[in-house]
């Protein structure tokens, strides 16, 4: 063992240490604390205890009820859409040996981007009179659309994050593909096995583990989608419909200045997370087995 | 449909010694892959390809090209007029230069040691770091403003940077660690004998080596700190510190319906990233391929 001397480890953890506890751990203690309380603004004066109250609100509440459904929805749609596409061409362009590299490059491009941008881009595509979309439809001889009503807004708010994100998924895994020893495929190569076969024996079985922090990424992810839904229907538009956890905290804190209740909604996004976490993490170890 | 495949499949055996294959499904895969790449390319050259026209030719047709007739750099003036948009850029690179620093260095260190160190209190950080990356922004915001807005940082470039370094770590260690853990102790315990000390060992071998990771931490903190619009909309209200995104957020709640300068501005808060990305996008290939590798 050439790693014997202990002092060095707390001097070189120490500044990592010292930002997580400061800036994520303590402060999401103290939401703990402050979903107890009723704070009628930011700078959190003239607090009073209330107890449990915030949370019993919680069940009473419809928007978030809404809001729920909607985010479960968000995370469904990006789960199945972004991960499912991501795996699908990252098994695509390994399976080509030409113009990787210029894939890569193409399908990574949407995740550099703002998304605040990204939003304000699908406005105008979305955007009744002068959309991208309208003017297509327009072209081939149909009838111009609403883009965001009631029915249509949550799938149209998800379909940029799933955009965006996908390239990011599909470079990920395939760096996955790209560890697993070329010695593996040569042998069944010369077993005779086909291109459908290797992936379904080969491939997707080795990248498994590549697949499932994807896919805990990804969930967590769409709890966290916030600059675009609050870019494109802002307060939830329309008629607070398409409200998610995460916009519906923001709204919560700055702009009724409910604080305390908005920390208990940030609870509430973190329960979850973490119990559907857990529940992926469990579901596919034992699948392992 | 079958003699097709039987011609392609003829034609293939007869190029058997030739490396490149050109099969009917290599054919489909490269349509379906140029699909996708069509859908990410095109919506930003239409946002581009629009924002040097006046608004009233993009109202009556997005979709024609730019030419010299109505050809307008108008949109651009009227966004560099409204807004102070170079004061925004530098916020933004001051900000998001210090993040990446910051991120790559203690990152650095922390990974160094949690891939090399055994030692009581090792999986238990580690896994602190693990479910911090689970934390959204929504669980701490509340409180991290309440803190600085005590220490007077709100409206300041510092009030970003801080808590941003503390997001970007996790998910940067974790990179860090993964590629640290493959390289081959042999250089370190040659180190060692040469008498040198961990500082030296990290500073000389662990740190070069690690090289592709530390690009690949760098790129995405830079990317992630720079749209990051919720903690830039929060903690920063003045417009003398005003992010680029933060004023983006603000010039499409103010002129939301000028589609042109929208897409003027639009344009100008991609255009750094763009250069970004076109110009270190190999080390973001590097960094997540030389992973892969395992030296």
């Amino acid at each position: 063992m050439i790693y014997k001397n202990k002092k060095i480890i707390w001097i070189f953890l120490f500044p990592t240490i010292l930002f997580i506890s400061l800036f994520l751990y303590l402060p999401f203690l103290a939401s703990l604390f402050n979903s107890l309380y009723d704070i009628p603004n930011i700078a959190g004066i003239g607090k009073t205890f209330i107890g449990l109250k915030n949370y019993i609100e919680l069940f009473e509440d419809p928007i978030i009820i809404d809001a729920i459904k909607n985010t479960l929805i968000m995370m469904l749609l990006t789960v199945v859409f972004e991960l499912g596409l991501a795996i699908v061409l990252a098994l695509l362009v390994d399976s080509t040996k030409v113009a990787q590299k210029i894939y890569r490059t193409i399908f990574f491009f949407p995740v550099v981007i703002s998304a605040t941008a990204i939003g304000l881009m699908f406005i105008l595509f979305y955007d009744y009179n002068v959309g991208l979309f309208n003017q297509a439809l327009v072209k081939f001889g149909q009838e111009p659309k609403l883009w965001l009503d009631e029915g249509k807004a949550l799938a149209m708010i998800s379909l940029p994050v799933i955009w965006q994100y996908v390239g990011f998924y599909f470079v990920i895994i395939l760096t996955g593909i790209a560890t697993i020893p070329e010695d593996i495929y040569e042998s069944a190569y010369l077993e005779g096995i086909t291109g459908f076969q290797k992936v379904r024996y080969i491939t997707l079985p080795l990248i498994k583990g590549v697949i499932k922090t994807c896919l805990i990424l990804v969930i967590t992810g769409s709890l966290k989608v916030f600059d675009l839904p609050w870019t494109i229907a802002p307060r939830g538009m329309p008629n607070q419909t398409t409200y998610l956890l995460g916009t519906y905290q923001y709204k919560t804190v700055y702009e009724a200045s409910r604080v305390g209740y908005g920390c208990t909604i940030a609870i509430l996004i973190v329960t979850i997370g973490l119990v559907i976490s857990l529940a992926v993490n469990k579901f596919i170890k034992q699948e392992e087995l | 449909m079958e003699t097709v495949i039987k011609k392609y499949k003829t034609k293939n055996q007869k190029a058997k010694p030739l490396k490149m294959k050109f099969t009917l499904s290599t054919v489909i895969i490269h349509v379906i892959l140029m699909l996708w790449g069509l859908t990410t390319i095109f919506p930003l050259v239409w946002v581009l390809n629009n924002s040097f026209k006046d608004r009233e030719v993009i109202l009556s047709n997005s979709f024609s090209l730019t030419n010299y007739a109505n050809f307008t750099f108008e949109n651009y003036i009227t966004a560099f007029t409204r807004m102070n948009i170079l004061r925004s850029y530098g916020n933004s690179f001051i900000i998001s230069g210090t993040v990446v620093l910051g991120v790559m260095f203690f990152g650095g260190l922390a990974a160094y040691i949690l891939a090399r160190y055994k030692f009581k209190g090792r999986t238990f950080i580690y896994g602190a770091l693990i479910s911090a990356v689970l934390f959204p922004a929504f669980a701490t915001i509340v409180p991290v403003f309440m803190g600085l807005y005590k220490v007077g940082l709100v409206n300041k470039h510092l009030g970003v940077i801080l808590p941003q370094i503390a997001g970007n770590l996790p998910f940067a260690i974790i990179i860090l660690i993964g590629f640290m853990e493959n390289i081959p102790l042999e250089l370190e315990e040659a180190a060692v004998v040469e008498g040198c000390g961990p500082w030296q060992i990290f500073n000389k071998i662990v740190r070069p080596i690690s090289k592709p990771a530390f690009a690949t931490v760098g790129i995405f903190t830079f990317l992630w700190s720079y749209n990051d619009l919720f903690l830039q909309m929060i903690v920063i209200r003045k417009n003398e510190y005003l992010p680029i995104c933060a004023l983006l957020n603000k010039i499409s709640s103010q002129y939301g319906t000028d589609y042109g300068l929208m897409t003027a501005a639009v344009t100008l808060v991609i255009i750094p990233v763009l250069i970004v990305y076109l110009f270190l996008q190999k080390y973001i290939i590097k960094g997540l391929t030389a992973g892969a590798v395992k030296g």
